[in-house]
């Protein structure tokens, strides 16, 4: 009963998507005030439905319902409870239900957090999503229906894969989709724009903090997918450039540019065009990432799917959503006009020239990625694309990038003198180079290729605070804590965001440089030398989990002979799959990380055990952290909580005016215009 | 500057990232692509000597032999028609079983032994990684084909 009724709901959350995605539109376009007030009725409705669904779905998987294929083939009656849920979304059909309810979720936040837009302008953003939600209703509906019945019912199921039995994977998959998902919103701004004809810095102001909430939400659900790969697959990489890995990279990296392109559309004007065609873009790769994951065609733990139709379905969706949406581009683009002028030196040069490594970069990922695919599908056999060409060419592509990372948020908007960015920055590039040659002793051995990367984190950190420093001084008078104060919170989210790029460095860095790995055969008693460390092997005793049979192994680590902690490492049979996993025993330090594992047991009691010294591992996911807390920063500015308030002027604001060049002289911190993410003072109002 | 000159200027910078991009993506392209041969073909002589490639097929029952003194292993990968000897040194996966699809990357040696310095096996214990399914169909094929002649 139960899932006829989420089935049910899912029926009427498509037909509401339906007139979601037509009638606003249609009423928009032809100014019907009534259909124009039904789009947030209807999306309100759509999510109640939706919510229902997914609640029916989660109520058969903690019941163990095993009279529905999707509970049978993915849980199982001794699955603890919290798995249960998390195995809600664990299918593929499940996590397209999730994706469908996170849709509902972006657009009813739409629909409530956009009071001060104009009603067209809310009736075409909500129309575009119900569209979306209408492709994604359809291929759940017609291919992978999550309340299919399997009759007669299963006796038992047969269990989540034990891989995604884990509190990371509890969390990542939502924090993904509520990534790609939060893209559709920056997509449905943009097509919204491009249908009213009306494509302005307004507008961007508008579109900005949904991206970048949406931007950073993908950034914690990568970065928790890295961090779950490293302690949960077992052999201690962060990042594999495995395609899945790849899928949902793209479109971060291109939503990277389109966050700092829509800055200049909002401050300039400028751009305009370049981000919607950005918006577009990374919203595609949303989709070819969802392609890529679920239609099989990879090997992977997230592929659930191997049925072409699925495949065929998400591809067909995919080149209807660019084909419209281009078709659209370029009848409107053309008339979009040119925002404000900007010289060859300027930010806007900068930000121009980090939109187009960062696009050569998503190319080169998406090349390494589709080639053994296109290869395969043309029958010319079988060939894989090796981890070192991604990082052959995605260093070198974003060496210059990171560069510019330090000058561009010290030069000015429309014009920049050479002279002015050099004597500002010599100091930040003198105490880098100086630091990146002296700190790889410390680590014991000096290796060029440390010291680089070192060399451009300090140079992003040293020019952060060389900014900060100017723009205080610039600040009027106070103390430094009142000029702390003054600052605004996206500056301050914009150089977070900087710095957490600089800790992600030097994370990668000095781990690929001075990490150990070791793979022994350990008898009980005997110890192997780690990076320092020595990791001493006392055997293996046996266990019993909820649903694995368990061996736990048991390993000292000391320290020039003195004992420090005990490791774990364990390593799991589940019941119900009889599948094997590896729980790998992790020390956490700011420092350094040690890692082990249990390999396989062989004779006489012995095992083969991995063991890790990783220094400065744990500073990779602390800078994706600090680039999530920017966007946060950048998104609680004031500008954009107060703009209730200002409703009035932005609507009768014409568009010259926005558009209109500020004279940057014209700012009290005339010199200290600093951050991509910041208004002048005298623009902010 | 003229809005001629910032478009020339902007052009320039574009087409200089796209072929620095180019030569860059190309030379790194040329030598990591790693093919795949199934141990028909590899028996057949047509893998490259001396540069890594890929095979795949069923872990051969009763094939896996630990070394007592060390952390080499010895097992074999089947297409069923054919078979390929194996060492290699390290941990093997989870899921890496007899009898269960593998996917081997290394060098073929002079003796006729693939030296493997990665092995993978899927993440799913009911999925085989597709290069190892194509392997058996392939030669399932060549077999089928063989019979009816």
């Amino acid at each position: 009963m139960i899932p006829e009724i989420g089935n049910f709901a899912l029926i009427l959350a498509l037909l509401l998507a339906i007139t979601q995605g037509t009638l606003p539109i249609i009423g928009a376009a032809r100014g019907i005030p009534s259909w124009i007030a039904l789009a947030r009725p209807v999306v309100q409705g759509q999510f109640v439905f939706v919510l229902i669904a997914f609640s029916c779905l989660a109520y058969s998987f903690v019941t163990s319902d095993f009279s529905v294929l999707n509970v049978a083939t993915n849980s199982n009656t001794e699955l603890p409870l919290q798995y249960r849920i998390a195995a809600t979304w664990g299918s593929h059909e499940g996590s397209l239900l999730l994706w469908v309810l996170m849709l509902a979720g972006w657009s009813i936040a739409v629909s409530v957090f956009s009071k001060q837009l104009p009603d067209e302008m809310v009736a075409r953003v909500l129309g575009v999503l119900g569209l979306v939600s209408v492709g994604f209703l359809l291929f759940m509906l017609f291919t992978s229906n999550p309340f299919d019945r399997l009759l007669p019912a299963a006796m038992e199921g047969s269990d989540l894969n034990p891989l995604l039995q884990d509190p990371g994977m509890v969390i990542h998959p939502p924090m993904l989709y509520m990534g790609y998902v939060g893209f559709s919103v920056a997509f449905a701004f943009a097509i919204a724009a491009l249908l009213s004809g009306k494509l302005d810095a307004t507008w961007a102001r508008w579109s900005r903090p949904w991206t970048t909430v949406a931007w950073a939400f993908l950034t914690i659900g990568i970065m928790l997918g890295s961090w779950w790969a490293y302690y949960e697959l077992g052999w201690g990489g962060w990042w594999f450039w495995d395609p899945v890995e790849n899928a949902s990279f793209m479109p971060w990296i291109v939503g990277t540019a389109l966050v700092h392109s829509l800055a200049v559309t909002e401050k300039r004007g400028s751009f305009k065009s370049w981000t919607v065609l950005l918006a577009i873009c990374t919203f595609a790769l949303c989709l070819l990432g969802t392609f890529l994951v679920r239609s099989g065609v990879l090997t992977s733990v997230h592929a659930f799917a191997t049925d072409p139709e699925r495949g065929i379905f998400i591809l067909g969706f995919l080149v209807v959503v660019m084909v419209f949406s281009l078709l659209l581009f370029a009848w409107r683009a053309p008339k979009v006009g040119l925002g404000g002028k900007f010289d060859l030196l300027s930010r806007e040069s900068l930000l121009l020239a980090n939109n187009i490594l960062l696009l050569v970069a998503a190319g080169s990922v998406m090349l390494g990625t589709l080639y053994p695919l296109i290869v395969d599908s043309l029958g010319l056999g079988k060939l894989s694309v090796g981890p070192p060409y991604f990082e052959l060419v995605f260093v070198p592509l974003m060496t210059p990038a990171i560069f510019l990372m330090g000058v561009g948020p010290i030069a000015r908007w429309k014009q920049t003198s050479l002279p002015t960015l050099v004597v500002r920055l010599r100091w930040a590039f003198g105490v880098s180079v100086i630091t990146a040659l002296i700190m790889p002793y410390f680590m014991g051995e000096w290796k060029p290729l440390v010291s680089f990367g070192l060399l451009l984190a300090f140079w992003v950190i040293a020019s952060a605070f060389v900014n900060l420093k100017h723009r205080l001084s610039n600040s009027g008078q106070g103390s430094l804590f009142a000029k702390l104060g003054r600052q605004s919170r996206s500056y301050y989210g914009m150089h977070c965001a900087h710095i957490g790029v600089a800790v992600f460095i030097i994370g990668v860095t000095l781990v690929n440089g001075y990490e150990t790995e070791q793979d022994v055969r350990m008898d009980v008693g005997s110890q192997v030398e780690v990076g320092g460390y020595s990791f001493q092997f006392n055997g293996v005793n046996d266990y019993v989990g909820p649903n694995y049979q368990g061996i736990r192994g048991d390993i000292a680590v000391l320290k020039d002979g003195e004992f420090l902690r005990n490791l774990h490492p364990e390593k799991r049979t589940y019941n119900a799959s009889g599948m094997s996993m590896t729980e790998a025993a992790i020390d956490t330090g700011i420092f350094r990380d040690l890692y082990v594992a249990l390999g396989e047991p062989l004779a006489n009691d012995a095992w083969v055990v991995r063991a890790y010294h990783k220094p400065f591992v744990d500073w990779i996911w602390f800078g994706c952290l600090l680039m999530v807390i920017g966007g946060f920063l950048a998104v609680s500015d004031k500008r954009y909580r107060l703009k209730i308030r200002k409703k009035e002027e932005i609507v009768t604001k014409p568009e010259e005016k926005t558009v209109e060049p500020v004279d940057v002289a014209e700012a009290p911190a005339s010199a200290a215009v600093s951050a991509p993410a910041m208004a002048t003072e005298t623009r902010k109002v | 500057m003229k809005p001629r000159h910032k478009k020339l200027a902007v052009i320039t910078v574009s087409v200089a990232a796209l072929s620095i991009a180019a030569i860059l993506v190309l030379n790194a392209f040329q030598s990591n692509l790693v093919f795949f041969f199934s141990p028909t073909q590899v028996m057949a002589n047509e893998a490259p000597v001396g540069k890594s490639f890929r095979i795949g097929g069923l872990v051969e029952m009763g094939s896996i032999q630990r070394e007592d003194d060390s952390i080499r292993v010895r097992f074999a990968v089947t297409d069923t028609s054919e078979v390929i000897p194996v060492v290699y040194t390290g941990i093997l996966p989870d899921l890496f079983k007899e009898g269960k699809g593998v996917v081997a990357q290394g060098r073929l040696s002079a003796n006729g032994i693939f030296e493997a310095d990665e092995v993978l096996a899927k993440h799913d214990e009911n999925n085989m990684p597709p290069e190892a399914a194509e392997a058996l169909e392939r030669a399932a094929e060549a077999q089928k084909a063989a019979l009816t002649q």
